[in-house]
């Protein structure tokens, strides 16, 4: 047992450990080391919750502790780095489903009891238990549909925004019933969760493919605020810092991705992107295309003295990222500089491409950010475009009536050469034609993006 | 309104602006460590889902309380630990990448 000051004590050196943690994270060097101190806070926050004399019997929270233990290190070890954003998606909702029962059982609690909330606690509860079921089942759904158990695309049906709003308006007045009168039957609070958790997966399915990065950052966001509203209801300061921390993280996140696209965030939300037919893309009619061979595109990446390789979300779903680092290393060897070139959307959330290319063994100070490395295409003898397509039509640039008019891209078209690693000629995920396949400066190799690497790999060996 | 609850806004406010200034600053190359690390530390939700599972309420809170402590503690482990497999995956050059500008 320690004393209830101690325990506050404590709890804000837990506090205090996740700050320095988030902190660490500003260098790759340091993040690892970061990542554990946050880790140690994390157990100090336990330890401290489980000498609390509030806790009466410990067979339960055994039981919990070693099965949620078991469970999210399964998780963590047999995930695929292809599969994180899922990962994230699905630890979200739990985040955010944990908030929400932490939540019920106590508002069940008061009543059972006859004590009569004061109207601080009455209300938070409220905003916790609403806020936890719209994150945990949005994960849920954002889940699915990374998963491709739903489709990605989004989900609309009419009047969907009426039926939203009804919704909202709904909980609300249900809430403040709550809040107001004193006795109010249990179903009325019951209703209000069933209707948030409805909400919850409403305000996801119309939202679909290249827009699920916002999602998941978003939802990052909520579970953060769900567990600060815990700490209004516990009164425990630890999980309002806590919560405030990484409810600011998911809306920087949200935000940089949004810009990446030139998108508003009631845009993403609201617009139902993929739904909208592109509605002046150039037509293709009339214009060729340079196409190559692996021998002709060895010999110029061979003789390059600085190459930028432009990977896309196809390079990882081709599982090539193995054969880019040995293309890497084959260059370098050769007298060449090899760098990447990172457009923010260029995975399936933020970091995911950095991640996909540190995993195989790509050093993350060959990776650059697209404002870092836009000027520097100019001098690039090769621009190696690898199962990318939006992130460098240039059309983002030049043509008003593209859907991606205005999207920040990577000038890939102001490089010497441009080889594109390409299956076929079909659109991008935007459903849009690509001027920079037929610049007179670019070169098509067709094929599995794996396939082909592998195949300049060793042309290049023989150079 | 009470007590509590101002000095809880307040700490809410004031954590949120260190948050923010923060993450600003990470590279974006580390957002997907991140954000599976911010979202371990939302997990920090155990606290309430172990005081609830323990306190003796009755078998229907035990019940909720133990679904909350196995959801939190996923979230705690699995993002402490998945954050840990990415980072140790990130590594410098050996030879110092040539200067860009």
């Amino acid at each position: 047992m320690i004393t209830p000051w101690l325990e506050r004590l404590l709890y804000l050196v837990a506090a205090v450990l996740f700050i320095i943690g988030i902190k660490r994270l500003q260098s790759p060097e340091t993040a690892r080391g970061g990542n554990q101190l946050s880790a140690v806070g994390m157990l100090l926050a336990i330890l401290v919750t489980l000498s609390s004399r509030a806790i009466v019997s410990y067979g339960t929270i055994a039981a919990g502790l070693v099965v949620g233990s078991a469970l999210g290190l399964w998780m963590a070890k047999s995930v695929k780095m292809t599969s994180m954003p899922q990962m994230v998606a699905l630890l979200n909702g739990f985040g955010g489903g944990a908030s929400l029962l932490v939540a019920m059982v106590e508002f069940l609690h008061l009543r059972d009891t006859g004590l009569k909330a004061t109207l601080d606690v009455a209300i938070t509860t409220q905003f916790g238990v609403f806020i936890g079921a719209v994150t945990l089942t949005g994960s849920i759904i954002a889940f699915l549909k990374l998963q491709e158990m739903l489709s990605g695309r989004p989900i609309t049906f009419p009047a969907q925004k009426t039926v939203n709003a009804l919704l909202f308006l709904a909980i609300l007045v249900l809430g403040a019933w709550i809040v107001i009168v004193p006795g109010v039957p249990v179903a009325a609070f019951l209703a209000l969760v069933a209707l948030a958790l409805v909400l919850g997966v409403m305000l996801v399915i119309p939202i679909g493919g290249a827009d699920m990065p916002v999602v998941i950052s978003l939802l990052n966001s909520y579970s953060g605020i769900a567990a600060a509203m815990t700490g209004f209801v516990i009164r425990n300061e630890v999980l309002i810092i806590s919560g405030a921390l990484v409810g600011s993280s998911g809306i920087i996140l949200s935000q940089i991705m949004c810009k990446a696209m030139n998108r508003s965030l009631a845009n993403v939300l609201f617009g139902a992107f993929g739904a909208t037919v592109a509605s002046s893309a150039k037509s293709s009619a009339g214009l060729t295309v340079n196409t190559t061979s692996v021998e002709d595109a060895a010999v110029q990446l061979a003789y390059a003295q600085l190459v930028i390789v432009v990977p896309g979300y196809g390079l990882a779903v081709a599982q090539a990222q193995h054969q880019v680092r040995e293309l890497m290393e084959l260059i370098e060897k050769q007298g060449g500089v090899v760098k990447f070139a990172i457009h923010p959307v260029a995975g399936r959330m933020p970091g995911h491409m950095n991640v996909l290319l540190a995993e195989a063994n790509i050093p993350y100070d060959k990776l650059f950010d697209m404002d870092d490395i836009n000027g520097d295409f100019e001098r690039a003898d090769v621009a190696l475009v690898i199962g990318a397509n939006d992130v460098v039509n240039p059309a983002a640039r030049s043509d008003p009536g593209s859907p991606i008019y205005g999207m920040p891209i990577l000038n890939a078209d102001h490089a010497k050469r441009i080889i594109v690693l390409k299956r076929g000629m079909s659109a991008g995920f935007a459903g849009i034609e690509n001027e920079l396949f037929y610049d007179s400066k670019t070169q098509m190799l067709f094929g599995d993006a794996k396939g082909s690497l592998t195949k300049l790999v060793a042309e290049i060996k023989q150079v | 309104m009470s007590e509590a609850l101002i000095g809880g806004i307040v700490v809410f406010v004031l954590a949120t602006y260190l948050g923010a200034s923060l993450i600003g600053r990470v590279p974006s190359t580390l957002h997907t460590p991140l954000m599976s690390g911010a979202n371990a530390v939302s997990g920090i939700t155990i606290v309430g889902a172990l005081l609830v599972a323990g306190a003796g309420f009755g078998w229907l809170s035990s019940a909720l309380g133990f679904v909350a402590t196995v959801f939190a503690m996923m979230n705690v482990v699995g993002g402490y630990a998945v954050t840990d497999r990415m980072l140790q995956m990130f590594r410098k050059s050996e030879k110092p990448v040539e200067g860009n500008k």
